[in-house]
């Protein structure tokens, strides 16, 4: 046997957990706000929506009470960011990696699928973080008065985040990437019109709006809404809907989604 | 030897997608420490086995142990220490050769040097490029930083010089021989002959799903059919002289109009007599050589095909 240790002397060994999926969400998450078509989703879309709508009146946003555009327009904002990062991005990224090898190439790597799948939760999270910011600091800009429990908000973001990804997964892991491309980007662009984003859904005749209520989105920018605007303490039924979307969507993709 | 199980062990393999048999009963051992080279066309079923190894598939039949371990059951405790060369793809996009190769580093306990390794296979050039807009040369050699860089015991390598310029293939196969050198046991897939010939201490031949043939470069093309001599003169020789000089079981004849070829074992002696025999009768014989067989005529004779498909 040899003694002396070369360059590439074996010497294997996964690194800590906690590192790798550290390593893994910082990646993703890089990747994520290096691609100019995401940034485009996630940031300038939300945020031009916010500003354009809350200074022009385009969009007839109901009955005010006396309240500003903003406090309509914002808890929406907020859904639409959720929305955008969990699912359409979350959904073409994972797409394309499934496509191109990478989720194949990482399964190779000591990282396991759960620490991926962890990880990717995470670069989502963060993502997210920095869109509320940014569109909480432009809503105040432009004279939000927001109410409600902070913790209920957190608490629906969350449970929409969990909905959204399982759907945009589902997508990822089932559909080939194109067509994730494209039905990510439209079913986007239907809910942020009939999901009650910037469309209160009371103008919607009364069988379709009984419907659109039952979207993720829908409960979540109404649940939003409830809190942020009306001062509600929990909206209970928004958040049940939440989660019957999140345990379908997590649990079909956590059957179909396949790794290549 | 500390090792006593091979580090790879697959015995009567079968796989199958639908109708269509991928692998059918195939059967290798790659010994610790080794390079070995699964030879064969397009569509032999070696990325199929080589897969069934890293544990992306499941085999239908047969069994497989990778470092004793069955790759099927217990993959997270063989990826830390097994290496993967996919045969595209496998990075982001978006990513730049060294921050990728440096994120798989991170996922190691003891990584190699990423700047050692961006150095040996020159993928400093590829700087702030992302993935995407990198040659096919470039991507291929990043792929292979990948496999190596967790430092593995034993690393798959699927076709690791397909669309690489001369010097790129020349830095692989150097690579690969420190890999060798340092202890690392190297299973690489190629339809190349004289890569593998250059650089497996094994080879195993793959047509249609099972081995052909085993074994080293030379045995293979020793093995079997002969080797052969041949020489250029005149046309319509009389060659009756020469066979009956020749030791037993050669032969001599004219293939083409003025070029002429003897088989059997070709020794000094056997080149002597061929040469004293030309003496006599007044021949130059012109382009005189002695062919050794390579490892395409071993192929072309076991299966009438050619290796390139």
């Amino acid at each position: 046997m040899t003694t002396t240790t070369g360059t590439f002397t074996p010497d294997p060994g996964a690194a800590p957990l906690g590192r790798m999926i550290a390593a893994q969400t910082a990646l993703e998450t890089k990747m994520l706000l290096r691609n100019g078509e995401q940034l485009l989703l996630t940031v300038v879309i939300p945020t031009l929506l916010l500003v354009l709508f809350s200074a022009v009146d385009v969009v007839d946003v109901g009955e005010l009470h006396g309240q500003k555009r903003v406090d309509f327009l914002a808890p929406g904002m907020l859904a639409l960011a959720v929305l955008s990062t969990a699912f359409t991005g979350q959904a073409i990224a994972t797409g394309f990696e499934r496509r191109y090898g990478v989720l194949k190439r990482l399964g190779a790597t000591p990282l396991p699928r759960w620490g991926l799948m962890v990880a990717k939760t995470g670069c989502v999270l963060v993502v997210e973080a920095l869109q509320v910011a940014l569109l909480t600091a432009i809503a105040f800009s432009l004279g939000w008065s927001p109410h409600g429990n902070p913790l209920a908000v957190v608490l629906l973001l969350v449970l929409g985040t969990a909905a959204f990804s399982g759907l945009g997964l589902l997508m990822a892991g089932t559909l080939r990437a194109e067509a994730t491309l494209a039905a990510a980007n439209l079913v986007f662009v239907l809910l942020l019109v009939g999901g009650g984003v910037i469309v209160p859904l009371d103008k919607f005749p009364g069988g379709v709006e009984a419907v659109l209520n039952l979207t993720p989105i829908a409960a979540l920018s109404d649940g939003l809404r409830d809190v942020l605007q009306h001062g509600a303490s929990m909206p209970w039924a928004d958040a049940g809907i939440l989660v019957v979307w999140a345990v379908l969507g997590l649990g079909l993709a956590a059957r179909f989604f396949r790794w290549e | 030897m500390d090792s006593p199980q091979p580090a790879v062990e697959i015995v009567g393999l079968v796989k199958t997608y639908g109708d269509k048999t991928a692998v059918d009963g195939l059967g290798l051992t790659v010994e610790r420490g080794s390079v070995t080279a699964v030879l064969g066309p397009n569509g032999a079923g070696k990325t199929t086995t080589i897969e069934v190894c890293e544990g992306y598939r499941r085999a239908d039949g047969g069994t497989v142990r990778v470092l004793g371990l069955d790759p099927a059951v217990d993959g997270e405790r063989l990826r830390p220490r097994v290496g993967v060369m996919l045969q595209s793809g496998g990075v982001y996009a978006g990513a730049r050769a060294e921050e990728m190769l440096r994120h798989v580093a991170k996922l190691h306990a003891n990584p190699l040097d990423v700047p050692m390794l961006v150095e040996r296979l020159g993928l400093g050039s590829c700087g702030r490029t992302t993935y995407r807009r990198l040659s096919g040369g470039q991507q291929q050699r990043l792929a292979l930083a990948l496999a190596v860089v967790g430092r593995p015991e034993l690393v798959f390598l699927d076709e690791p010089t397909a669309g690489l310029d001369p010097q790129a293939r020349r830095a692989t196969w150097d690579l690969v021989g420190d890999l060798r050198a340092d202890g690392v046991t190297v299973v690489l897939t190629t339809h190349f002959m004289d890569e593998a010939e250059q650089l497996a201490d094994d080879v195993h031949i793959v047509d249609r799903g099972r081995v052909i043939a085993s074994g080293s470069p030379e045995a293979l093309c020793r093995d079997g059919a002969e080797n052969s001599l041949r020489f250029a003169g005149p046309p319509g020789l009389d060659l009756t002289a020469m066979v009956a000089a020749l030791p037993e079981g050669a032969k001599a004849f004219e293939v083409a109009r003025g070029s002429y070829r003897v088989e059997g074992d070709i020794d000094p002696q056997l080149l002597a007599t061929v040469t004293s025999w030309c003496a006599q009768h007044g021949v130059m014989p012109e382009k005189l050589t002695v062919e050794r067989r390579t490892l395409e005529d071993v192929f072309l004779e076991l299966t009438g095909r050619e290796l390139r498909a």
